[in-house]
Protein backbone atom coordinates (compact mmCIF):
# COMPACT_ATOMS: atom_id res chain seq x y z
CA UNK A 1 0.00 0.00 0.00
CA UNK A 2 2.57 2.54 -1.21
CA UNK A 3 1.97 6.31 -1.13
CA UNK A 4 3.75 6.65 -4.48
CA UNK A 5 1.26 7.58 -7.22
CA UNK A 6 1.29 5.65 -10.48
CA UNK A 7 2.55 8.71 -12.40
CA UNK A 8 5.35 9.48 -9.93
CA UNK A 9 9.01 9.37 -10.95
CA UNK A 10 11.21 6.43 -10.03
CA UNK A 11 12.71 7.88 -6.83
CA UNK A 12 9.54 9.48 -5.53
CA UNK A 13 9.99 9.99 -1.76
CA UNK A 14 6.28 9.25 -1.16
CA UNK A 15 3.40 11.69 -0.90
CA UNK A 16 3.30 11.55 2.90
CA UNK A 17 7.05 11.99 3.37
CA UNK A 18 8.60 15.20 4.74
CA UNK A 19 10.47 15.41 1.43
CA UNK A 20 7.26 15.26 -0.62
CA UNK A 21 7.49 17.78 -3.43
CA UNK A 22 10.91 18.97 -2.31
CA UNK A 23 13.25 16.13 -3.29
CA UNK A 24 15.33 16.44 -6.45
CA UNK A 25 13.36 13.58 -8.02
CA UNK A 26 10.17 15.66 -7.64
CA UNK A 27 11.27 18.08 -10.39
CA UNK A 28 8.89 17.76 -13.31
CA UNK A 29 6.46 15.47 -11.50
CA UNK A 30 2.83 16.45 -12.22
CA UNK A 31 2.02 16.04 -8.50
CA UNK A 32 4.81 18.31 -7.24
CA UNK A 33 2.59 21.31 -6.50
CA UNK A 34 0.09 19.36 -4.44
CA UNK A 35 2.84 17.56 -2.55
CA UNK A 36 4.61 20.81 -1.70
CA UNK A 37 1.33 22.23 -0.35
CA UNK A 38 1.37 19.54 2.34
CA UNK A 39 -2.26 18.63 1.66
CA UNK A 40 -1.44 14.95 1.26
CA UNK A 41 0.32 14.74 4.61
CA UNK A 42 -2.75 15.92 6.47
CA UNK A 43 -4.75 13.11 8.09
CA UNK A 44 -7.87 12.08 6.16
CA UNK A 45 -10.87 13.50 8.11
CA UNK A 46 -13.01 10.62 6.87
CA UNK A 47 -10.81 8.14 8.72
CA UNK A 48 -11.78 9.80 12.00
CA UNK A 49 -15.46 9.40 11.09
CA UNK A 50 -14.88 5.73 10.17
CA UNK A 51 -13.17 5.26 13.52
CA UNK A 52 -16.20 6.73 15.31
CA UNK A 53 -18.63 4.41 13.51
CA UNK A 54 -16.41 1.37 14.06
CA UNK A 55 -16.08 2.16 17.76
CA UNK A 56 -19.69 0.92 18.14
CA UNK A 57 -18.83 -2.41 16.54
CA UNK A 58 -17.35 -5.05 18.82
CA UNK A 59 -16.11 -7.64 16.31
CA UNK A 60 -15.20 -7.29 12.64
CA UNK A 61 -14.75 -10.29 10.35
CA UNK A 62 -13.69 -10.14 6.70
CA UNK A 63 -14.67 -13.02 4.41
CA UNK A 64 -12.03 -13.37 1.70
CA UNK A 65 -10.87 -15.63 -1.08
CA UNK A 66 -8.42 -15.15 -3.88
CA UNK A 67 -10.76 -17.29 -5.99
CA UNK A 68 -14.17 -16.43 -7.34
CA UNK A 69 -17.20 -18.65 -6.96
CA UNK A 70 -16.03 -20.58 -3.89
CA UNK A 71 -18.92 -19.43 -1.72
CA UNK A 72 -17.77 -16.24 0.00
CA UNK A 73 -21.16 -14.53 -0.23
CA UNK A 74 -23.00 -17.75 0.65
CA UNK A 75 -20.76 -18.15 3.69
CA UNK A 76 -21.02 -14.47 4.67
CA UNK A 77 -24.80 -14.55 4.48
CA UNK A 78 -25.03 -17.74 6.53
CA UNK A 79 -22.40 -16.61 9.03
CA UNK A 80 -24.44 -13.46 9.60
CA UNK A 81 -27.68 -15.47 9.86
CA UNK A 82 -26.08 -17.99 12.19
CA UNK A 83 -24.74 -15.25 14.46
CA UNK A 84 -28.14 -13.54 14.50
CA UNK A 85 -29.86 -16.73 15.78
CA UNK A 86 -28.97 -15.41 19.22
CA UNK A 87 -31.48 -12.55 19.37
CA UNK A 88 -29.45 -10.71 21.98
CA UNK A 89 -26.74 -10.12 19.35
CA UNK A 90 -26.84 -7.30 16.84
CA UNK A 91 -25.31 -8.32 13.48
CA UNK A 92 -24.25 -6.21 10.50
CA UNK A 93 -23.49 -7.60 7.04
CA UNK A 94 -21.57 -5.34 4.64
CA UNK A 95 -21.20 -6.36 0.98
CA UNK A 96 -18.25 -4.61 -0.68
CA UNK A 97 -18.45 -6.59 -3.93
CA UNK A 98 -19.30 -3.51 -5.98
CA UNK A 99 -19.47 -5.19 -9.40
CA UNK A 100 -21.22 -8.38 -8.35
CA UNK A 101 -23.32 -7.71 -5.23
CA UNK A 102 -24.93 -11.05 -4.38
CA UNK A 103 -25.92 -10.41 -0.77
CA UNK A 104 -29.28 -8.64 -1.35
CA UNK A 105 -30.65 -11.63 -3.28
CA UNK A 106 -29.18 -14.16 -0.84
CA UNK A 107 -30.87 -12.61 2.17
CA UNK A 108 -34.16 -11.98 0.39
CA UNK A 109 -33.75 -8.20 0.13
CA UNK A 110 -33.45 -7.75 -3.64
CA UNK A 111 -35.11 -4.54 -4.78
CA UNK A 112 -34.84 -2.84 -1.40
CA UNK A 113 -33.46 0.68 -1.27
CA UNK A 114 -31.27 2.56 1.17
CA UNK A 115 -32.76 5.46 3.14
CA UNK A 116 -30.99 8.52 4.44
CA UNK A 117 -31.50 9.72 7.96
CA UNK A 118 -30.03 12.47 10.08
CA UNK A 119 -27.45 10.07 11.41
CA UNK A 120 -26.39 8.70 8.02
CA UNK A 121 -27.46 5.88 5.72
CA UNK A 122 -29.88 3.41 7.22
CA UNK A 123 -28.99 -0.20 6.45
CA UNK A 124 -31.72 -2.59 5.35
CA UNK A 125 -32.93 -5.06 7.99
CA UNK A 126 -33.47 -8.77 7.34
CA UNK A 127 -34.42 -9.35 10.95
CA UNK A 128 -34.60 -6.93 13.87
CA UNK A 129 -31.04 -7.85 14.75
CA UNK A 130 -29.55 -8.34 11.26
CA UNK A 131 -28.78 -5.27 9.12
CA UNK A 132 -27.36 -5.32 5.61
CA UNK A 133 -25.67 -2.83 3.28
CA UNK A 134 -24.72 -3.40 -0.36
CA UNK A 135 -24.31 -1.40 -3.57
CA UNK A 136 -27.20 -3.58 -4.73
CA UNK A 137 -29.53 -1.34 -2.70
CA UNK A 138 -28.26 1.74 -4.55
CA UNK A 139 -29.00 0.47 -8.06
CA UNK A 140 -32.15 1.53 -9.90
CA UNK A 141 -32.42 -2.02 -11.24
CA UNK A 142 -30.68 -5.26 -10.15
CA UNK A 143 -29.57 -5.66 -13.80
CA UNK A 144 -27.62 -2.39 -13.82
CA UNK A 145 -23.89 -2.88 -14.32
CA UNK A 146 -21.53 -0.97 -12.04
CA UNK A 147 -18.74 -0.15 -14.48
CA UNK A 148 -16.32 1.61 -12.16
CA UNK A 149 -12.58 1.80 -11.97
CA UNK A 150 -10.75 1.37 -8.68
CA UNK A 151 -10.87 4.92 -7.28
CA UNK A 152 -14.67 5.13 -7.53
CA UNK A 153 -15.07 1.72 -5.88
CA UNK A 154 -12.73 2.82 -3.08
CA UNK A 155 -14.83 5.95 -2.59
CA UNK A 156 -18.01 3.94 -2.11
CA UNK A 157 -16.36 1.53 0.30
CA UNK A 158 -15.17 4.48 2.37
CA UNK A 159 -18.67 5.93 2.25
CA UNK A 160 -20.13 2.64 3.47
CA UNK A 161 -17.79 2.66 6.45
CA UNK A 162 -18.24 6.36 7.17
CA UNK A 163 -21.93 6.92 6.54
CA UNK A 164 -23.84 3.74 7.37
CA UNK A 165 -25.49 4.08 10.77
CA UNK A 166 -25.30 0.50 12.06
CA UNK A 167 -25.84 1.51 15.67
CA UNK A 168 -24.35 -0.71 18.36
CA UNK A 169 -23.25 -3.95 16.72
CA UNK A 170 -21.73 -7.15 18.12
CA UNK A 171 -20.45 -8.57 14.80
CA UNK A 172 -19.77 -6.90 11.45
CA UNK A 173 -19.30 -9.44 8.63
CA UNK A 174 -17.73 -8.00 5.46
CA UNK A 175 -18.26 -9.91 2.22
CA UNK A 176 -15.62 -9.17 -0.43
CA UNK A 177 -15.13 -9.85 -4.15
CA UNK A 178 -12.40 -12.29 -5.24
CA UNK A 179 -8.85 -11.02 -5.57
CA UNK A 180 -6.23 -8.87 -3.90
CA UNK A 181 -6.95 -5.48 -5.42
CA UNK A 182 -8.61 -2.13 -4.73
CA UNK A 183 -11.48 -3.37 -2.57
CA UNK A 184 -9.21 -5.49 -0.39
CA UNK A 185 -6.45 -2.92 -0.04
CA UNK A 186 -9.03 -0.24 0.75
CA UNK A 187 -11.06 -2.15 3.33
CA UNK A 188 -7.88 -3.09 5.20
CA UNK A 189 -6.58 0.47 4.97
CA UNK A 190 -9.83 2.09 6.14
CA UNK A 191 -10.24 -0.38 9.00
CA UNK A 192 -6.61 -0.03 10.09
CA UNK A 193 -7.75 2.68 12.53
CA UNK A 194 -9.78 0.05 14.39
CA UNK A 195 -9.42 -3.52 15.65
CA UNK A 196 -10.27 -6.23 13.11
CA UNK A 197 -10.69 -9.74 14.54
CA UNK A 198 -9.49 -11.25 11.29
CA UNK A 199 -10.32 -12.93 8.04
CA UNK A 200 -12.10 -16.15 7.23
CA UNK A 201 -10.69 -17.44 3.96
CA UNK A 202 -12.94 -19.59 1.80
CA UNK A 203 -11.75 -22.07 -0.79
CA UNK A 204 -12.88 -25.13 -2.70
CA UNK A 205 -10.68 -28.24 -2.61
CA UNK A 206 -9.08 -28.17 -6.05
CA UNK A 207 -5.59 -26.86 -6.81
CA UNK A 208 -6.80 -24.07 -9.13
CA UNK A 209 -8.63 -22.57 -6.12
CA UNK A 210 -5.86 -23.26 -3.62
CA UNK A 211 -3.42 -21.49 -5.94
CA UNK A 212 -5.39 -18.26 -5.62
CA UNK A 213 -6.12 -18.77 -1.92
CA UNK A 214 -2.44 -19.13 -1.03
CA UNK A 215 -2.00 -15.70 -2.62
CA UNK A 216 -4.84 -14.37 -0.46
CA UNK A 217 -3.18 -15.77 2.67
CA UNK A 218 0.05 -14.05 1.66
CA UNK A 219 -1.91 -10.84 1.10
CA UNK A 220 -3.29 -11.13 4.65
CA UNK A 221 0.23 -11.58 5.99
CA UNK A 222 1.52 -8.64 3.95
CA UNK A 223 -1.15 -6.30 5.35
CA UNK A 224 -0.96 -7.85 8.85
CA UNK A 225 -4.56 -9.02 8.82
CA UNK A 226 -4.99 -11.95 11.25
CA UNK A 227 -6.41 -15.11 9.74
CA UNK A 228 -9.20 -16.68 11.79
CA UNK A 229 -9.03 -19.75 9.57
CA UNK A 230 -9.71 -21.50 6.28
CA UNK A 231 -13.03 -23.06 5.29
CA UNK A 232 -13.15 -25.71 2.57
CA UNK A 233 -16.47 -25.29 0.77
CA UNK A 234 -18.08 -27.68 -1.76
CA UNK A 235 -16.00 -30.34 -0.10
CA UNK A 236 -17.91 -33.36 -1.27
CA UNK A 237 -21.23 -34.28 -2.84
CA UNK A 238 -23.48 -37.13 -1.77
CA UNK A 239 -25.45 -38.49 -4.71
CA UNK A 240 -29.15 -38.47 -3.75
CA UNK A 241 -29.66 -41.74 -5.68
CA UNK A 242 -26.81 -44.04 -4.64
CA UNK A 243 -25.69 -42.09 -1.52
CA UNK A 244 -22.03 -42.38 -2.55
CA UNK A 245 -19.87 -39.35 -1.94
CA UNK A 246 -17.99 -37.80 -4.89
CA UNK A 247 -15.37 -35.12 -4.76
CA UNK A 248 -16.76 -32.87 -7.50
CA UNK A 249 -13.75 -30.57 -7.10
CA UNK A 250 -11.04 -33.15 -6.45
CA UNK A 251 -8.38 -32.27 -3.85
CA UNK A 252 -5.56 -33.51 -6.06
CA UNK A 253 -2.98 -31.61 -3.98
CA UNK A 254 -4.42 -32.42 -0.56
CA UNK A 255 -7.21 -29.86 -0.37
CA UNK A 256 -7.57 -26.97 2.03
CA UNK A 257 -6.69 -28.91 5.16
CA UNK A 258 -3.21 -29.73 3.86
CA UNK A 259 -2.78 -26.17 2.58
CA UNK A 260 -3.72 -24.84 6.02
CA UNK A 261 -1.11 -27.10 7.64
CA UNK A 262 1.54 -26.15 5.07
CA UNK A 263 0.87 -22.43 5.55
CA UNK A 264 0.44 -22.68 9.32
CA UNK A 265 -3.08 -21.25 9.46
CA UNK A 266 -6.05 -22.71 11.37
CA UNK A 267 -8.44 -24.98 9.49
CA UNK A 268 -12.04 -24.28 10.49
CA UNK A 269 -13.77 -27.13 8.70
CA UNK A 270 -15.35 -28.54 5.57
CA UNK A 271 -18.76 -27.73 4.11
CA UNK A 272 -20.34 -30.27 1.78
CA UNK A 273 -21.91 -29.32 -1.55
CA UNK A 274 -25.66 -29.51 -0.97
CA UNK A 275 -27.72 -28.31 -3.98
CA UNK A 276 -30.32 -27.01 -1.53
CA UNK A 277 -27.89 -24.35 -0.31
CA UNK A 278 -27.74 -22.76 -3.77
CA UNK A 279 -31.53 -22.93 -4.06
CA UNK A 280 -31.95 -21.23 -0.69
CA UNK A 281 -29.56 -18.48 -1.78
CA UNK A 282 -31.48 -18.01 -5.02
CA UNK A 283 -34.70 -17.70 -3.02
CA UNK A 284 -33.25 -15.48 -0.32
CA UNK A 285 -33.84 -18.03 2.43
CA UNK A 286 -31.62 -19.18 5.27
CA UNK A 287 -30.38 -22.74 4.66
CA UNK A 288 -29.67 -22.99 8.37
CA UNK A 289 -33.33 -22.25 9.18
CA UNK A 290 -34.82 -24.34 6.33
CA UNK A 291 -32.74 -27.51 6.86
CA UNK A 292 -31.17 -27.28 10.32
CA UNK A 293 -30.49 -31.02 10.65
CA UNK A 294 -28.74 -31.44 7.31
CA UNK A 295 -25.03 -32.32 7.37
CA UNK A 296 -24.20 -28.97 5.76
CA UNK A 297 -26.13 -26.98 8.38
CA UNK A 298 -24.44 -28.94 11.18
CA UNK A 299 -21.04 -28.23 9.61
CA UNK A 300 -21.88 -24.52 9.26
CA UNK A 301 -22.90 -24.32 12.92
CA UNK A 302 -19.64 -25.94 14.06
CA UNK A 303 -17.57 -23.51 12.00
CA UNK A 304 -19.55 -20.50 13.24
CA UNK A 305 -18.95 -21.60 16.83
CA UNK A 306 -15.20 -21.75 16.18
CA UNK A 307 -15.32 -18.20 14.79
CA UNK A 308 -17.22 -16.95 17.86
CA UNK A 309 -14.62 -18.63 20.07
CA UNK A 310 -11.79 -16.94 18.19
CA UNK A 311 -13.40 -13.51 18.52
CA UNK A 312 -13.76 -14.01 22.25
CA UNK B 1 19.74 5.32 -32.59
CA UNK B 2 17.72 6.09 -35.70
CA UNK B 3 13.92 6.20 -35.62
CA UNK B 4 13.67 3.17 -37.88
CA UNK B 5 15.64 0.65 -35.76
CA UNK B 6 12.85 0.12 -33.19
CA UNK B 7 9.15 0.22 -33.98
CA UNK B 8 7.26 2.99 -32.14
CA UNK B 9 4.91 1.83 -29.39
CA UNK B 10 1.84 2.49 -31.53
CA UNK B 11 3.28 0.70 -34.58
CA UNK B 12 4.45 -2.21 -32.45
CA UNK B 13 0.98 -2.58 -30.90
CA UNK B 14 -0.63 -2.48 -34.32
CA UNK B 15 1.91 -4.94 -35.75
CA UNK B 16 1.45 -7.35 -32.88
CA UNK B 17 -2.31 -7.27 -33.20
CA UNK B 18 -2.59 -7.09 -36.98
CA UNK B 19 -1.38 -10.67 -37.27
CA UNK B 20 -4.37 -11.89 -35.20
CA UNK B 21 -7.44 -12.65 -37.32
CA UNK B 22 -10.12 -13.08 -34.63
CA UNK B 23 -10.26 -11.87 -31.02
CA UNK B 24 -12.77 -13.41 -28.62
CA UNK B 25 -13.26 -12.29 -25.01
CA UNK B 26 -14.47 -14.75 -22.37
CA UNK B 27 -16.45 -12.83 -19.76
CA UNK B 28 -18.69 -13.33 -16.77
CA UNK B 29 -19.92 -11.01 -14.10
CA UNK B 30 -19.63 -13.96 -11.72
CA UNK B 31 -16.53 -15.60 -10.34
CA UNK B 32 -15.95 -19.33 -10.37
CA UNK B 33 -18.30 -20.19 -13.24
CA UNK B 34 -15.54 -21.62 -15.39
CA UNK B 35 -14.30 -18.72 -17.53
CA UNK B 36 -10.69 -19.90 -17.48
CA UNK B 37 -11.72 -23.51 -18.05
CA UNK B 38 -13.94 -22.50 -20.99
CA UNK B 39 -11.27 -20.16 -22.42
CA UNK B 40 -8.64 -22.89 -22.19
CA UNK B 41 -10.94 -25.52 -23.70
CA UNK B 42 -11.91 -23.19 -26.57
CA UNK B 43 -8.22 -22.52 -27.26
CA UNK B 44 -7.31 -26.21 -27.13
CA UNK B 45 -10.32 -27.13 -29.26
CA UNK B 46 -9.38 -24.61 -31.94
CA UNK B 47 -5.79 -25.84 -31.85
CA UNK B 48 -7.02 -29.40 -32.46
CA UNK B 49 -8.80 -28.25 -35.61
CA UNK B 50 -5.49 -26.99 -36.94
CA UNK B 51 -5.82 -23.33 -36.06
CA UNK B 52 -3.04 -21.15 -34.66
CA UNK B 53 -4.33 -19.83 -31.35
CA UNK B 54 -3.28 -17.31 -28.73
CA UNK B 55 -4.61 -17.36 -25.15
CA UNK B 56 -4.24 -14.15 -23.15
CA UNK B 57 -5.01 -14.33 -19.41
CA UNK B 58 -5.72 -10.87 -18.00
CA UNK B 59 -6.77 -12.09 -14.55
CA UNK B 60 -3.84 -10.50 -12.73
CA UNK B 61 -4.82 -11.44 -9.16
CA UNK B 62 -5.82 -15.02 -9.92
CA UNK B 63 -4.05 -16.24 -13.08
CA UNK B 64 -5.21 -19.82 -13.68
CA UNK B 65 -4.05 -20.42 -17.25
CA UNK B 66 -0.44 -21.51 -16.60
CA UNK B 67 -1.69 -24.12 -14.09
CA UNK B 68 -4.46 -25.36 -16.36
CA UNK B 69 -2.04 -25.88 -19.25
CA UNK B 70 0.75 -27.24 -17.02
CA UNK B 71 3.07 -24.39 -18.01
CA UNK B 72 3.87 -23.08 -14.54
CA UNK B 73 7.62 -23.36 -14.80
CA UNK B 74 7.82 -21.45 -18.09
CA UNK B 75 9.34 -17.98 -18.53
CA UNK B 76 8.64 -15.12 -20.90
CA UNK B 77 11.41 -13.84 -23.17
CA UNK B 78 11.90 -10.57 -25.02
CA UNK B 79 12.35 -9.99 -28.74
CA UNK B 80 12.48 -6.81 -30.83
CA UNK B 81 8.70 -6.94 -31.35
CA UNK B 82 8.11 -7.23 -27.62
CA UNK B 83 7.39 -10.23 -25.38
CA UNK B 84 7.51 -13.75 -26.71
CA UNK B 85 4.53 -15.73 -25.41
CA UNK B 86 4.90 -19.21 -23.96
CA UNK B 87 4.16 -22.05 -26.38
CA UNK B 88 2.52 -25.26 -25.21
CA UNK B 89 4.63 -27.37 -27.56
CA UNK B 90 7.15 -27.22 -30.39
CA UNK B 91 4.43 -26.71 -33.00
CA UNK B 92 3.89 -23.24 -31.48
CA UNK B 93 0.24 -23.44 -32.50
CA UNK B 94 -0.95 -22.44 -29.01
CA UNK B 95 0.72 -19.37 -27.52
CA UNK B 96 -0.08 -18.24 -23.98
CA UNK B 97 0.49 -15.07 -21.98
CA UNK B 98 -0.30 -14.59 -18.30
CA UNK B 99 1.07 -12.68 -15.34
CA UNK B 100 1.54 -16.13 -13.85
CA UNK B 101 4.72 -16.42 -15.93
CA UNK B 102 6.14 -13.25 -14.38
CA UNK B 103 5.80 -14.26 -10.73
CA UNK B 104 8.93 -15.36 -8.86
CA UNK B 105 6.88 -17.68 -6.71
CA UNK B 106 3.48 -19.19 -7.59
CA UNK B 107 2.10 -18.13 -4.20
CA UNK B 108 3.09 -14.45 -4.62
CA UNK B 109 0.07 -12.18 -4.36
CA UNK B 110 -0.30 -9.42 -6.95
CA UNK B 111 -1.58 -6.67 -4.68
CA UNK B 112 -2.17 -3.91 -7.21
CA UNK B 113 -4.69 -1.12 -7.45
CA UNK B 114 -6.44 -0.37 -10.73
CA UNK B 115 -3.91 1.93 -12.46
CA UNK B 116 -1.10 -0.61 -12.18
CA UNK B 117 -3.37 -3.40 -13.42
CA UNK B 118 -4.42 -1.22 -16.35
CA UNK B 119 -0.79 -0.59 -17.32
CA UNK B 120 -0.04 -4.32 -17.28
CA UNK B 121 -3.06 -5.18 -19.41
CA UNK B 122 -2.17 -2.48 -21.90
CA UNK B 123 1.31 -3.99 -22.08
CA UNK B 124 -0.11 -7.47 -22.63
CA UNK B 125 -2.25 -6.19 -25.48
CA UNK B 126 0.46 -4.08 -27.16
CA UNK B 127 3.71 -5.80 -26.40
CA UNK B 128 3.12 -9.50 -26.90
CA UNK B 129 4.47 -10.72 -30.22
CA UNK B 130 1.72 -13.21 -31.07
CA UNK B 131 2.83 -13.87 -34.62
CA UNK B 132 0.27 -15.18 -37.07
CA UNK B 133 -2.78 -16.26 -35.07
CA UNK B 134 -6.18 -17.32 -36.34
CA UNK B 135 -7.73 -16.73 -32.92
CA UNK B 136 -6.81 -14.86 -29.76
CA UNK B 137 -8.91 -15.88 -26.75
CA UNK B 138 -8.84 -13.42 -23.86
CA UNK B 139 -9.63 -14.84 -20.42
CA UNK B 140 -10.82 -12.22 -17.92
CA UNK B 141 -11.42 -12.01 -14.16
CA UNK B 142 -15.00 -11.67 -12.89
CA UNK B 143 -16.60 -8.22 -12.80
CA UNK B 144 -17.03 -5.05 -14.78
CA UNK B 145 -14.10 -3.01 -13.54
CA UNK B 146 -10.59 -1.88 -14.43
CA UNK B 147 -9.49 -4.97 -16.35
CA UNK B 148 -12.67 -5.07 -18.43
CA UNK B 149 -12.81 -1.34 -19.11
CA UNK B 150 -9.12 -1.28 -20.07
CA UNK B 151 -9.25 -4.28 -22.37
CA UNK B 152 -12.35 -2.97 -24.16
CA UNK B 153 -10.81 0.50 -24.50
CA UNK B 154 -7.65 -0.93 -26.02
CA UNK B 155 -9.54 -3.15 -28.44
CA UNK B 156 -12.23 -0.64 -29.36
CA UNK B 157 -10.72 0.67 -32.58
CA UNK B 158 -9.52 -2.70 -33.83
CA UNK B 159 -11.26 -4.51 -36.68
CA UNK B 160 -10.49 -8.05 -35.60
CA UNK B 161 -12.57 -8.24 -32.39
CA UNK B 162 -15.43 -10.69 -32.96
CA UNK B 163 -17.04 -10.26 -29.56
CA UNK B 164 -17.51 -11.98 -26.23
CA UNK B 165 -18.64 -15.35 -24.96
CA UNK B 166 -20.38 -15.08 -21.59
CA UNK B 167 -20.14 -17.95 -19.13
CA UNK B 168 -22.60 -18.56 -16.32
CA UNK B 169 -23.68 -21.33 -14.01
CA UNK B 170 -27.40 -22.02 -13.86
CA UNK B 171 -28.39 -20.56 -10.52
CA UNK B 172 -30.07 -17.17 -10.15
CA UNK B 173 -27.21 -15.64 -8.16
CA UNK B 174 -24.83 -16.24 -11.11
CA UNK B 175 -27.34 -15.28 -13.77
CA UNK B 176 -27.89 -11.99 -11.90
CA UNK B 177 -24.23 -11.10 -12.24
CA UNK B 178 -24.15 -12.16 -15.88
CA UNK B 179 -27.11 -9.86 -16.61
CA UNK B 180 -24.85 -7.04 -15.43
CA UNK B 181 -22.09 -8.28 -17.71
CA UNK B 182 -24.57 -8.18 -20.61
CA UNK B 183 -25.35 -4.58 -19.65
CA UNK B 184 -21.59 -3.89 -19.67
CA UNK B 185 -21.30 -5.35 -23.19
CA UNK B 186 -24.23 -3.27 -24.40
CA UNK B 187 -22.83 -0.09 -22.88
CA UNK B 188 -19.32 -0.63 -24.25
CA UNK B 189 -20.38 -1.89 -27.68
CA UNK B 190 -18.98 -5.42 -27.28
CA UNK B 191 -20.90 -7.90 -29.43
CA UNK B 192 -22.14 -10.91 -27.45
CA UNK B 193 -21.47 -14.09 -29.39
CA UNK B 194 -23.44 -16.17 -26.94
CA UNK B 195 -23.94 -17.58 -23.46
CA UNK B 196 -22.61 -20.88 -22.15
CA UNK B 197 -24.31 -22.51 -19.18
CA UNK B 198 -21.52 -24.30 -17.33
CA UNK B 199 -21.71 -26.81 -14.46
CA UNK B 200 -25.21 -27.64 -15.63
CA UNK B 201 -25.52 -30.89 -13.74
CA UNK B 202 -23.15 -33.38 -12.19
CA UNK B 203 -23.13 -36.98 -13.37
CA UNK B 204 -22.37 -39.30 -10.48
CA UNK B 205 -19.38 -41.44 -11.53
CA UNK B 206 -20.82 -44.35 -9.55
CA UNK B 207 -24.47 -44.60 -10.67
CA UNK B 208 -24.54 -42.09 -13.58
CA UNK B 209 -27.45 -40.17 -12.03
CA UNK B 210 -27.35 -36.50 -13.05
CA UNK B 211 -28.01 -34.03 -10.22
CA UNK B 212 -28.46 -30.31 -10.80
CA UNK B 213 -26.03 -29.22 -8.09
CA UNK B 214 -26.26 -25.56 -9.14
CA UNK B 215 -29.83 -25.75 -10.50
CA UNK B 216 -30.35 -25.93 -14.28
CA UNK B 217 -31.58 -23.86 -17.15
CA UNK B 218 -30.80 -20.40 -15.83
CA UNK B 219 -28.25 -19.58 -18.51
CA UNK B 220 -30.50 -20.84 -21.29
CA UNK B 221 -33.44 -18.83 -19.93
CA UNK B 222 -31.26 -15.71 -19.80
CA UNK B 223 -30.21 -16.20 -23.41
CA UNK B 224 -33.82 -16.57 -24.55
CA UNK B 225 -34.95 -13.59 -22.49
CA UNK B 226 -32.22 -11.28 -23.80
CA UNK B 227 -32.18 -12.50 -27.40
CA UNK B 228 -28.57 -13.64 -27.18
CA UNK B 229 -27.47 -16.93 -28.85
CA UNK B 230 -27.35 -19.87 -26.45
CA UNK B 231 -24.16 -21.80 -27.13
CA UNK B 232 -25.00 -24.79 -24.97
CA UNK B 233 -24.90 -26.48 -21.59
CA UNK B 234 -21.79 -28.02 -20.20
CA UNK B 235 -22.00 -30.53 -17.39
CA UNK B 236 -19.52 -30.88 -14.54
CA UNK B 237 -17.15 -33.42 -15.97
CA UNK B 238 -15.39 -35.39 -13.24
CA UNK B 239 -12.60 -36.47 -15.57
CA UNK B 240 -11.82 -32.93 -16.65
CA UNK B 241 -11.69 -31.64 -13.09
CA UNK B 242 -9.52 -34.51 -11.89
CA UNK B 243 -7.06 -34.23 -14.77
CA UNK B 244 -6.61 -30.50 -15.02
CA UNK B 245 -6.34 -29.52 -11.40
Amino acid sequence: MSDKPENAPEHCPGTTSEEAGKASSCEGCPNQKICTSGALRAPDPDIEKVKERMANIKHKILVLSGKGGVGKSTFSAHLARGLSCDESRQIALLDIDICGPSIPRMVGLEGEQVHQSGSGWSPVYVEDNLAVMSVGFLLASPDDAVIWRGPKKNGLIKQFLRDVDWGEVDYLVVDTPPGTSDEHISIVQYLSCTHVDGAVVITTPQEVSLLDVRKEINFCRKVKLPIIGIVENMSGFVCPKCKTESKIFPPTTGGAEKMATDMNVPFLGKLPLDPRIGRCCDEGKSFLAELPDSPAAVAYTEIIEKIILHCG
Amino acid sequence: MSASTEPSTENRADNNFESVKHVILVLSGKGGVGKSTVATQIALGLQLTGKKVGLLDIDLCGPSTPTMLQLEDQDIHQCTQGWVPVFTDSSQTLAVMSIGFLLNNRDDAVVWRGPKKNAMIKQFIEDVSWGERDYLIIDTPPGTSDEHITVVENLRHRENVDGAVLVTTPQAVSVGDVRRELAFCRKTGVRVLGIIENMSGFVCPHCKECTNVFSSGGGEALAIETGVPFLGKHILCYGLLASKY
